[in-house]
């Protein structure tokens, strides 16, 4: 049967062949590798089959080691079995790996290679993962294309079975996991010609049944446990031979032959480098380039690592070898070499060592390091390992494509060598996440790769923030293959989709000459040469580029597509790249778009066509003239005041430049500077909020609610207002508290993301114009200039004395520095406010502990980062260890405190005389109950020091060391649901459980956010998320409730939308209690399908509907006789339809199958009722004892 | 007691039809208006606007955040269904069609002409019985004027009629300056009955928040005055049919909208407040009655009290009104 082309990316490959050949499939999900679970689960939900003509079963697990626990059982009891994973989660699924192996199991692993999280987290691709797992038994099988990725798929599945070997088949992360690429497809009946049943049923007769019992798992001792474990030799010694049986099989069936280990190059090499996964596909390139060119070059591209097979290395390598560089894309400190390195330097030495035969001598080899972090791997990076090859001494251990100037193992490269061949269309695009353009390329490709016959090739680069991101999309099409896995560096084309990037990227240095350039602009073919910068007005006229310019936001307004430009500027790109005849190319965008959008509705169809039958006539070409006439330069992206780390090392990054930074730059153990986020002014916002001073009753909503704390405000006295902006805004503060003040609300125009939630809150009305409120959004190209001046003289007011404020009020909070701002959170994100306002209240002394997930990457992600330091440099101090054990994390905070500060307070006592006795006694009983205490402990604390400072004796120094242990700290374990209900709950339950101080908050956006919509135990029934497409048919798990069972463990349920102050006093209660806390805040999300403005509402209306109760059980009411437990949400006032009907995740199911929607919504209304019922009989205050 | 009628050309056992409402969604409930006694349903309206705009928002919701950042490409599963639009409106016509005997009216609100034409087609295909066009707007445009607005209501009716073999009807409001012309020129069009009349969404305001509160409220009886009046003056007019709506919940109310020349009565409000049961107490107030004032059928009044065979013709035309009102006295 004729097999289609197909445009695919690397985990559809993967899991295509996957689903295919089994039965059961257990995953959790991780980037880069959910796209294969979330896949299966889509098949499964439509009832696709898999080659025996069943569906699988796709679990979503807790874990990825509950995921290797489940695998691990469906294979006990005799299912195919697989999963998916990366990284930490490969990591997880250890211990079963070698459960799995040593019961010689078949099974295969499909893992999307990725970074271990060392001294940072990388969600980036590198094989750091899968090295770690060499010792597990498991067969390694590398890809390194989209299409290797298909292929190697169905040899692992085959190979498991015949071998009884597991296998991890893995691929690189993002580079091969997420790239597009035209390949040729997989039939069922291949995968069935390549699946033994024979072995497929002795798997099934070797599973566990009461029909025949036998026993695994069993505990051995010295006496046999080593002869058992010898068993398993046999197995492996024949797998390589297997395996190579299997790609001979497959070569017959697909056409495309595989070897262990792959040659390619001159017959006659002398030089030969050793690699797996994409980077050997670069290799691939620049080594057919050398050979053309006559170099004796060569290189072998390993595809199965584990049972490495020496013989066939060693056979694969051509006679003439004299050198040889082995390049690892991992690290492992401290060993002799990087894994595959060794490997080969062994199977060369035994060879040579016991009378090997075939070369005239044992080859001289090194051993480098390349690609960490889906760094970028080049044909030019791989010249210079060649050329090093030919130094009489060269560089034994080296690294290729960083600089290194500490320990100098890097290869210089020079970025000009290119293997870039004519004939190939080379295409990039600056688009901005909203704006549709990846969706777009994607769709360009298919076009191009199903409707020509040229090959095509995608690939994406996406922001580090979440709001505002700017997406770079590489297209490739050509008459060849494409093995390019790395980054354009010469396009034919580059396209700008936002006119704003001109402003902050240098987008033209990788166009070439002659090569042609598309702007999105308001400004017509004749007005837009005056609005680019000098650099690019330069580059346009050195590089003779052809330019072109649409306004395609007037387009699509006009089309009634809104902020959607894709279909425009996808339509510009086929109309002037001429890679199809331009009709032609409109009826395929035509078709794409039907195919697209069809199942949306005929009324979106017709919107996309309206937009691309416009498109032409509003697309200009534009004559550059012969002279550069702008004046202005492209603006710095840092002040010039930021400090030097800020303009080494975050400015270069922010430009898109941080691979020239040098190693010398980065610090050793992974610290980085808070108070970052300041420095870099992204200016996303269309429209900002103004304030109308009359109108403002100051009551601090707007402030409390601002996801990205660029909305502020303050009182001071009046004589600050000398040298005031002339546009700068004040009244007179109201409250008696701040009688005779100024008081001012102050936007940060820079920062402010524009999502209009504190407009949306904002209580007061225009009495003239009830639109109008005591904030207004404005366009931010009005107001950014005067309010820049006004932000910056703002922020140089006095801050109000903390202690002297009503911290536990929304008002009084407000007042109270923001130390976690401008992050790269999501406009109008539900989590950032609760975030924000721990900082306000207790960052000057918080330690964070932060699981993974959104708020550590909008936490702590390069290049900026939002935690931030007070006038005294003091600050939240941050860190993220993983996803799993945060609250483990965060307690051993704690454990240290308690310690240190016990330590202290002895040394304190011991050394009292010297000290002084009153200074001694006050530290020792302070009580530091409020801000007052706590800054008077902190001066003492002070005072200390100066009594110690110089001393030199053992107890005076180890006091001065923990001496700022004896102020107040407080412990903040932050993190998402995904963490406290799934993955860390068994930790966070211990936690709790230890009585030890300190302070969870549980940001519960009932779904994991970071990875894309799949459903937690926290999602609600009837909701709609990944893994739960018809809804998802339990109830969410009641945390509160758990950790109320306690008694000891101060716990709040509070929605900021619904009640702020309620939301302000818990914090305050919480952080007071000497003893565990946790607080469940709900956080609308994103990924709820709502609008982010109105998110407080859909706050509010959880409330309201009794989903989301507001409560505070507080242990220490105990000791007053009153009911811990305060039910704060009056009885619902609406029903819960009325809430869910705000939200698309579950209105979606209401839409699709409403029969089921209906049935779930009326559970729903039911365990509502019933948990109020509970809710109010739990809080019901005991009865006066009767007394006689 | 012969309570037979015929509207639209659709012989009806009696003139109780269940307007559009809410209850007609559930085929359980359908079934008990049938077994109450009701002649007729009229489903509720399918919106082309709010099958649009559910298509819109469903693709923007899917769409928004996706493609954005490098772990969450998309937030929402790949299965995730879209809105049916018209197929969830068009299988429970089927399913109530399959589920009752008595005659099921489709109703369709549209936005463009395409729409209005297309959605009527597939009603037609899917079994409905009759199709009423809810000409549901509310002209706040400042630059359509009321003849614009006539002549799109009169082609909507025009073309739908064209493209369909069962009978339509037209419901509309009473806002029209001309109304008695508006109503014979939609008759000329091609009518088969007139649905008097729409009940627009009236707003109010939220005094503390200084809002708007969304809000529609049922018809109370007094406002079956209007249609009464109308119906009374129409029905020597019009050839085509004739159905009172808005404010009918007692027998009284049916028997008076039938001497003034009503084919049928809808009602919703009743059934709404009162339940499912309030029809067999009309009907049988509707026989008490007859029966008293010794009528065998209802063609028999059916139109003895319009404005042509009323005792007083004017008591239905604006000189009375002047002189109810200038008789009126509030009661101190």
């Amino acid at each position: 049967m004729k097999r289609r082309q197909i445009t695919i990316d690397g985990n559809e490959a993967a899991a295509h062949v996957a689903y295919r050949a089994s039965e059961v499939i257990a995953i959790y999900p991780i980037t880069p590798s959910s796209g294969m679970g979330e896949l299966s689960d889509a098949w499964s939900a439509k009832g696709i089959q898999n080659i025996f003509g069943t569906v699988p079963v796709v679990a979503e697990m807790q874990s990825e080691g509950g995921a290797a626990g489940a695998v691990h059982g469906a294979l006990q009891t005799g299912a195919l079995t697989t999963t998916f994973t990366a990284s930490q989660g490969l990591l997880l699924m250890i211990p079963n790996m070698f459960k799995i192996a040593g019961e010689l199991t078949p099974a295969v692993f499909h893992v999307s290679a990725r970074t271990i999280a060392t001294h940072a987290l990388s969600i980036f691709g590198d094989h750091s993962d899968v090295m770690a797992t060499r010792s597990t038994g498991f067969a390694m099988l590398a890809s390194g294309s989209v299409q290797e990725t298909l292929d190697n798929a169905v040899i692992a599945h085959a190979a498991t079975l015949a071998t009884r070997v597991p296998f991890v088949h893995f691929f690189d992360g993002f580079r091969t996991s997420h790239e597009v690429s035209k390949i040729v497809e997989v039939l069922d009946e291949d995968i069935r010609a390549m699946i033994n049943m024979d072995k497929v049923v002795a798997h099934r007769q070797r599973a566990l049944s009461p029909e025949s019992p036998v026993l695994r798992g069993s505990a051995q001792n010295p006496d046999v446990f080593f002869q058992a474990r010898e068993t398993c030799n046999k197995y492996y010694d024949v797998a390589p031979g297997i395996v190579q049986e299997m790609m001979d099989r497959w070569a017959k069936i697909s056409g495309r032959q595989y070897h262990l280990f792959d040659y390619v190059g001159a017959p006659d090499a002398e030089k030969v480098i050793v690699l797996m996964g994409s980077g050997a596909e670069a290799a691939h390139e620049c080594v057919e380039k050398l050979v053309a060119e006559g170099a004796k070059v060569g290189m072998i591209k390993v595809r199965l690592y584990r049972p490495f097979s020496a013989a066939h290395f060693i056979a694969a390598l051509p006679k003439t070898t004299r050198n040889i560089a082995v390049l690892d894309r991992t690290k492992e400190p401290g060993a002799t070499g990087d894994p595959l390195y060794l490997d080969c330097v062994t199977a060369l030495s035994e060879h040579f060592s016991f009378g090997g035969n075939g070369m005239p001598g044992m080859p001289r080899v090194i051993g480098g390091r390349y690609g960490l972090s889906s760094k970028e791997f080049t044909p030019a990076m791989v010249k210079a390992v060649f050329d090093e090859l030919d130094q009489a001494a060269p560089k034994r251990r080296f690294t290729v494509g960083i600089k290194d100037d500490v320990t100098n193992l890097s290869l210089d490269f020079d970025p000009s060598f290119s293997t870039e061949e004519a004939g190939v269309v080379r295409a990039v695009f600056y688009g901005l996440g909203a704006d549709g353009t990846v969706g777009a390329n994607k769709n360009s490709i298919k076009i191009i790769g199903e409707e020509t016959d040229n090959y095509a090739q995608g690939f994406f680069v996406y922001d580090s923030k979440k709001s505002g991101s700017m997406t770079v999309s590489h297209l490739r099409f050509g008459n060849k293959p494409i093995r390019s896995t790395y980054l354009i560096s010469k396009a034919d084309f580059v396209a700008c989709h936002q006119n704003q990037f001109i402003e902050k990227m240098d987008m033209l240095d990788i166009a070439r000459p002659g090569a042609t350039f598309l702007l999105n602009s308001p400004a017509g073919p004749d007005e837009v040469w005056a609005t680019l910068p000098k650099e690019v007005q330069e580059a346009l006229i050195a590089k003779q580029i052809k330019f072109y310019v649409i306004d395609a936001y007037s387009v699509a307004r006009d089309a009634n597509l809104g902020g959607r430009i894709n279909t425009i500027m996808q339509t510009c790109f086929f109309a002037i790249s001429g890679v199809l005849p331009r009709d032609e190319a409109i009826e395929q965008i035509k078709k794409a778009i039907k195919k697209t959008y069809g199942a949306k509705g005929d009324k979106i169809v017709q919107m996309n066509f309206a937009g691309v039958d416009a498109t032409l006539a509003a697309l200009h070409e534009v004559k550059v003239p012969a002279q550069v006439t702008s004046k202005t330069f492209r603006p710095p992206l840092v002040a010039a005041e930021a400090p030097d780390y800020v303009q080494n090392v975050v400015a270069p990054i922010i430009a898109g430049k941080g691979d020239d930074i040098p190693v010398s730059a980065m610090c050793e153990d992974g610290t980085f500077p808070t108070d970052t986020a300041r420095w870099e002014k992204r200016c996303i916002a269309q429209d900002i909020p103004i304030w109308d001073p009359e109108v403002c009753i100051q009551c601090g909503k707007c402030a409390l609610v601002c996801p990205h704390a660029s909305i502020r405000m303050n009182v001071y006295e009046g004589k600050h207002l000398a040298g005031a902006p002339e546009t700068f805004q004040s009244a007179e503060a109201r409250g008696k508290e701040f009688k005779g003040l100024q008081f001012t609300i102050q936007v940060a125009p820079e920062d402010c993301t524009g999502c209009g939630m504190c407009v949306d809150v904002c209580p007061a009305k225009n009495k003239a114009n009830t639109s109008r409120k005591a904030i207004n959004m404005e366009p931010l190209a009005e107001h950014r200039m005067p309010e820049r001046d006004n932000y910056s003289f703002f922020l140089d007011l006095p801050e109000y004395d903390r202690s002297a404020l009503k911290v536990d009020s929304v008002k009084g909070s407000q007042f109270l520095l923001p130390l976690f701002e401008y992050s790269g959170a999501c406009a109008g994100c539900g989590e950032t406010p609760y975030v924000k306002l721990v900082s306000q209240l207790f960052g000057d002394r918080a330690l964070i502990a932060n699981a993974t997930g959104c708020s550590s990457i909008y936490g702590g992600n390069l290049p900026t980062t939002p935690w931030a330091r007070n006038r005294d440099g003091r600050g939240p101090a941050w860190a993220n260890s993983l996803f799993e054990d945060n609250a483990e994390f965060g307690m051993g905070y704690r454990l240290c405190l308690d310690r240190q500060s016990a330590f202290a307070r002895e040394l304190v006592e011991k050394l009292g005389e010297r000290i002084g006795g009153d200074l001694a006694g006050e530290l020792l009983n302070a009580e530091q109950q409020d801000e007052a205490a706590i800054a008077a402990q902190r001066k003492r604390v002070e005072a200390l020091k100066q009594k110690l400072a110089g001393a030199t004796d053992v107890d005076a120094v180890n006091l001065l060391s923990v001496a700022d242990m004896l102020v107040r700290r407080s412990v903040w374990i932050m993190g998402g649901d995904g963490w406290a209900y799934d993955i860390g709950f068994g930790g966070l339950d211990h936690v709790l459980a230890s009585g030890r101080n300190v302070n969870v908050l549980v940001m519960d956006t009932e779904v994991y956010s970071n990875t894309g919509g799949q459903m937690s135990k926290a999602t609600p029934i009837g909701a709609v998320a990944k893994f739960a497409a018809a809804g998802k048919p339990t109830r969410k798990k009641d945390l509160g409730m758990i950790a109320m069972s306690y008694g000891n463990v101060y716990v709040a349920s509070v929605a900021m939308g619904a009640n702020d102050n309620h939301t302000v006093k818990a914090f305050v209660e919480a952080e007071s209690y000497d003893g565990p806390s946790i607080i469940l805040a709900y956080a609308h999300c994103i990924a709820h399908g709502i609008n982010m403005t109105t998110g407080l509402k859909n706050q509010q209306a959880a409330v309201n509907c009794g989903h989301w109760p507001l409560y505070r059980y507080d242990p220490r009411r105990h000791a007053q006789n009153k009911n811990p437990l305060q039910l704060d949400s009056p009885a619902p006032k609406i029903p819960v339809t009325e809430y869910t009907n705000m939200e698309n995740r579950y209105r979606m199911l209401m839409k699709s199958d409403p029969e089921r929607g209906k049935m779930l919504m009326q559970r729903a209304q039911e365990q509502i009722n019933a948990n109020r019922k509970l809710y109010e009989e739990l809080a019901r205050e005991p009865q006066a004892e009767t007394t006689n | 007691m012969d309570l037979s009628t015929n509207y639209l050309g659709l012989d009806l056992k009696n003139p109780l039809v269940a307007g559009a409402s809410p209850l007609s969604r559930e085929v359980a409930t359908v079934r008990e208006l049938e077994d109450a006694g009701v002649a007729a349903v009229v489903m509720y309206s399918l919106f082309e606007e709010q099958i649009e705009h559910d298509a819109t928002m469903h693709d923007h919701f899917i769409e928004f955040g996706a493609d954005s950042f490098a772990e969450a490409l998309s937030y929402v599963p790949q299965q995730v269904g879209f809105p049916r639009g018209p197929d969830e409106y068009l299988d429970h016509i089927a399913k109530l069609k399959a589920a009752v005997d008595i005659p099921i009216i489709a109703s369709l609100n549209g936005t463009s002409r395409g729409g209005w034409i297309k959605h009527a087609a597939l009603m037609e295909e899917a079994g409905a019985d009759a199709l009423e066009l809810n000409l549901y707007y509310v002209a706040a445009d400042a630059d359509v004027s009321a003849r614009d607005i006539e002549e799109r209501y009169i082609d909507v009716v025009r073309e739908v009629k064209r493209s369909l073999r069962i009978p339509v009807a037209v419901k509309l409001g009473a806002h029209f300056s001309a109304f008695a012309n508006f109503a014979r020129q939609l008759d000329h069009a091609g009518a088969d009955g007139l649905v008097l009349f729409n009940r627009f969404y009236q707003p109010d305001i939220d005094l503390e928040n200084l809002d708007i509160i969304p809000d529609l409220r049922l018809s109370a009886p007094h406002e079956m005055r209007l249609p009464l009046r109308w119906i009374a003056i129409l029905d020597p007019l019009l050839e085509c049919s004739l159905a009172a709506t808005t404010g009918i919940y007692t027998s009284f109310d049916v028997l008076k909208m039938m001497l003034v020349g009503a084919d049928v009565t809808m009602l919703v409000a009743t059934l709404l407040r009162n339940g499912v049961g309030a029809v067999g107490f009309i009907l049988e107030g509707m026989r008490e009655w007859m029966e008293d004032h010794e009528y065998a059928s209802l063609q028999q009044m059916q139109g003895s009290m319009n404005q042509l065979t009323c005792p007083n013709p004017v008591a239905f035309e604006r000189g009375n009104y002047m002189r109810e009102l200038h008789a009126y006295r509030p009661n101190i």
